[in-house]
């Protein structure tokens, strides 16, 4: 030390690295690394070190922004994603089909089928949806044919094999959760099956089918413990069937109906 | 309300080269930065004041990075059939290393400390800004800014013998 050495703060010294450091302060600790010489090489080499890592990064900063993280873009992905969101709560309540006219479907379903020309629609549809809850209902091992973690591509596909948009509707409200689902033989066409299941294990499934006729109100029936409500709304049969009560069943149907009804 | 727009885009250049510098891969590093403003936009009715916003938008771009390393930590690191280096030649690895050499000094340090050197010294953080970045006390930044300094030039001027000596 040369006698009257100003002190110098470790912080003043990183503030001169940084050139931060004005007036006094810096000429005081120019003269104290004047001074210092291992300091003074100490400090040469920090902002040698900082100067190099600007000089790195600094072409990345100058860089156009890409396409995909300018603000609109990703404002619009957000609103794309916002509509989808609410779409599928709009869903929620109803499987839901767009498209073409009831009569194509009328035209769907082949006269040359007297069991189920001969019955009303429901019931057939109805029984279909009863046969089909009992057999996969019970399944363990395979339930579903498609689960719900490839939701989006489940309902792809059975609406690929419907002819129609289809959506898997939210039961929540009713503590039912969607397992998956599957695809059916129904007479020449098909038919999908979506299962849920609430805490407790017990399962519900939604069956869906082109039929004949434009509305129906909805049939109740009871097979055994397996009860169906089943209706027939612009070209598609539905059946809700599930081990319950018909007064626990109805207001589910109900809510599918709702939603249908208001999508239609 | 200001369009976020206008007040984030000025911004998006240095988020991506302090992400770059984080992540030493650009199309990882934009993957950061979108993750970045997409929360942003998300939290921009309850974000801080204007005059914070570049602190904010550094921090929630820092917060994903330590959670997304944690993350790999925990499944094991990947990597890429494309990526896996085929080696290159010794001149042009010598080049490189000249070329590289404090930033791919700095990958040895310590998140926190690579981050102070990186906001501070490239970004021109003030010390009160980084202490938000990183929710720490202003003091705290100075001392760990010393140290994150000291530890850089140790590194870059006995690196590979250190870095054996560690090893070791």
């Amino acid at each position: 030390m040369t006698g009257e050495d100003d002190p110098i703060g470790e912080d003043e010294l990183q503030a001169f690295v940084d050139e931060r450091l004005d007036g006094p302060r810096r000429m005081a600790v120019e003269a104290h690394l004047a001074r210092h010489p291992e300091l003074r090489e100490r400090i040469a080499a920090e902002r040698r070190q900082r100067a190099s890592l600007r000089a790195q990064l600094q072409g990345k900063a100058a860089e156009p922004i890409p396409a995909r993280l300018r603000i609109a873009t990703i404002q619009a992905a957000r609103r794309d994603r916002l509509v989808r969101r609410v779409g599928m709560i709009a869903a929620a309540v109803a499987i839901f089909v767009v498209g073409a006219s009831a009569g194509w479907f009328a035209n769907g379903a082949r006269p040359g089928q007297p069991a189920l020309v001969a019955q009303a629609p429901t019931t057939s549809i109805a029984q279909g949806a009863t046969a089909a809850y009992r057999t996969f209902v019970v399944e363990v091992a395979h339930p579903v044919e498609v689960g719900v973690a490839q939701e989006a591509h489940l309902l792809q596909w059975l609406s690929k094999r419907l002819g129609h948009k289809l959506a898997a509707p939210d039961l929540a409200p009713f503590g039912y959760r969607l397992m998956g689902g599957r695809l059916l033989p129904a007479g020449s066409a098909a038919a999908a099956q979506l299962m849920y299941e609430d805490t407790a294990g017990k399962r519900l499934t939604l069956y869906v089918r082109a039929a004949d006729g434009t509305e129906t109100a909805f049939r109740f029936q009871q097979d055994g413990d397996a009860a169906t409500f089943a209706w027939i709304d612009q070209g598609f049969g539905f059946a809700v069937t599930a081990t319950a009560s018909r007064e626990e069943l109805l207001p589910i149907a109900e809510a599918v109906y709702k939603g249908l009804a208001t999508k239609g | 309300m200001a369009d976020p727009g206008v007040l984030l885009e000025p911004l998006i250049p240095t988020l991506r080269r302090y992400a770059y510098a984080l992540v030493r891969d650009h199309a990882a590093a934009d993957d950061l930065v979108q993750d970045t403003l997409e929360r942003a936009l998300s939290r921009w009715t309850s974000r801080r004041p204007d005059g914070e916003l570049r602190a904010w938008l550094f921090a929630i771009l820092r917060n994903l990075h330590i959670d997304a390393r944690r993350q790999a930590r925990r499944r094991g690191v990947q990597v890429e059939i494309d990526e896996i280096d085929h080696g290159e030649t010794a001149a042009q690895q010598e080049a490189a290393l000249e070329a590289r050499d404090v930033l791919a000094t700095l990958e040895q340090l310590p998140e926190e400390q690579k981050s102070l050197l990186l906001l501070i010294g490239v970004e021109d953080f003030s010390y009160d800004e980084a202490a938000r970045v990183l929710g720490v006390p202003i003091g705290t930044v100075m001392s760990r800014l010393s140290r994150a300094r000291q530890k850089l030039r140790s590194l870059v001027e006995n690196g590979p013998v250190a870095l054996l000596r560690r090893v070791k």
